[in-house]
């Protein structure tokens, strides 16, 4: 079927079978790998984009849902090349990461976290990113980098 | 569309009960009608002696609502405590409480609240009491061609509630989950994850009506459920776990 999303702010139309996967059709289709898939059960959240300025997993819609929908990837986070979003930063400056599989899911979701709770506590960032699995971190760098991207102090 | 399909046609609406089914290939629809557009059927109104909160809201807008959280705070706490931010972001109430899972969330609140379900098809609208709506594990009183429009739930601002939701790992089902709150002057109690359908702990509800305590009415909270045994807890543990929930829900309801 005929889709048309805007991705990153490009509109892109694709021919897909109705049974794509958003996650798939912008890995697959479009080569927008930066989304990762970590699960089979909408668990993980390493595939969490944004559709229209909110956190979804996209592994758990169809690219028909998207059909003229926004669409931001983790790809069309940095406002250039030059420079990194805030939060990607942070995470870099905190070490908010190890193996990097969960980054672009965490990234993704904590942005939409702070846009929804601008200045949470730390227990409103855990409870605010419960929708993404780290095997790696133990979370705690990851909770710093989200709480330094809000402005507050950390440790 | 569903007239046409009949069961091998199913609605989509925010997808995240049936597309983790559909990937499991634990349903295979020959169609999937997407109904996640249809802006219309997202609201929470005030009407009057009501709430009425149309089937394609989403469960973040019922978090997040005013209305709610001032007149059926016990619905706005329940929807928050589904899965994780992105499933709230998608997932519907009346999706929810169509798919009819007797260990979601929130048709066990929707039960306990004593609420109305309207379902429209093309044989026109009906009213079905929650009571009689979830009618066996993932099956409820929809027929083929109806969907959801509407739930309407009791104002009760203020009234005692609470909501155990007993799990142990993040974004899970509830293994057991017990939602109590005074409605009209009595306390309702409802179960979730002890049997085939959300559950109203009519036992505790008769005890606490005759005056026992909110201890003494608790014991008497896996009366008459069948709780399933799986990887989580056998039917004794979730026995167990329903009495000690119901007590810690009525207390924290208020109820002594």
């Amino acid at each position: 079927m005929d889709i048309s999303v805007t991705v990153n702010g490009t509109t892109q139309s694709n021919d897909v079978e109705p049974r794509t996967l958003l996650v798939y059709y912008l890995r697959d289709e479009l080569g927008l790998t930066g989304t990762n898939i970590g699960c089979d059960t909408s668990s993980c959240g390493a595939c969490t984009v944004h559709v229209n300025g909110e956190s979804v997993k996209s592994c758990t819609m169809l690219a028909a849902q998207a059909d003229g929908q926004q669409v931001t990837t983790i790809e069309g986070l940095a406002p250039s090349e030059e420079q990194l979003h805030p939060m990607q930063e942070s995470f870099r400056e905190h070490h908010g990461l190890q193996c990097g599989y969960c980054t672009p899911g965490m990234v993704m979701a904590a942005v939409s976290l702070l846009e929804e709770n601008p200045s949470p506590t730390e227990a409103e960032v855990r409870e605010g990113l419960e929708g993404n699995l780290c095997r790696c971190t133990g979370y705690h760098n990851i909770v710093k980098a989200v709480l330094a991207a809000s402005g507050q102090q950390v440790d | 569309m569903l007239g046409e399909f009949g069961d091998e046609a199913k609605l989509l609406a925010g997808g995240h009960s049936l597309i983790p089914m559909m990937k499991l290939r634990l349903a295979v629809p020959t169609v999937v009608v997407d109904i996640g557009r249809v802006d219309d059927l997202s609201y929470i109104n005030d009407g009057g002696d009501h709430l009425a909160i149309g089937a394609l809201t989403k469960h973040r807008a019922i978090e997040t609502s005013d209305l709610l959280l001032a007149e059926c705070p016990i619905l706005a706490h329940v929807a928050s405590k589904v899965g994780d931010p992105q499933v709230r972001h998608r997932g519907t109430l009346g999706g929810s409480l169509a798919h009819s899972d007797p260990a979601s969330d929130l048709p066990a609140a929707v039960l306990a609240l004593g609420g109305t379900l309207v379902a429209q098809g093309p044989n026109g609208t009906r009213e079905i009491a929650a009571g009689e709506f979830f009618s066996g594990y993932f099956e409820s009183a929809l027929a083929e061609d109806e969907m959801l429009t509407e739930i309407r739930v009791p104002k009760a601002p203020g009234s005692g509630w609470n909501y155990q939701k007993f799990n142990r790992r993040a974004q899970d089902w509830a293994i057991v989950g017990v939602a109590a709150v005074q409605v009209g002057g009595a306390t309702n109690v409802s179960l979730v994850n002890m049997g085939s359908t959300p559950l109203r702990a009519s036992a505790v509800e008769a005890a606490l009506a005759g005056g026992a305590s909110a201890a003494e009415a608790a014991e008497a909270a896996a009366d008459g459920t069948e709780p399933p045994s799986d990887l989580n807890a056998s039917p004794d543990y979730r026995e167990h776990l329903a009495r000690v929930l119901t007590r810690r829900a009525l207390e924290a309801a208020g109820v002594s």
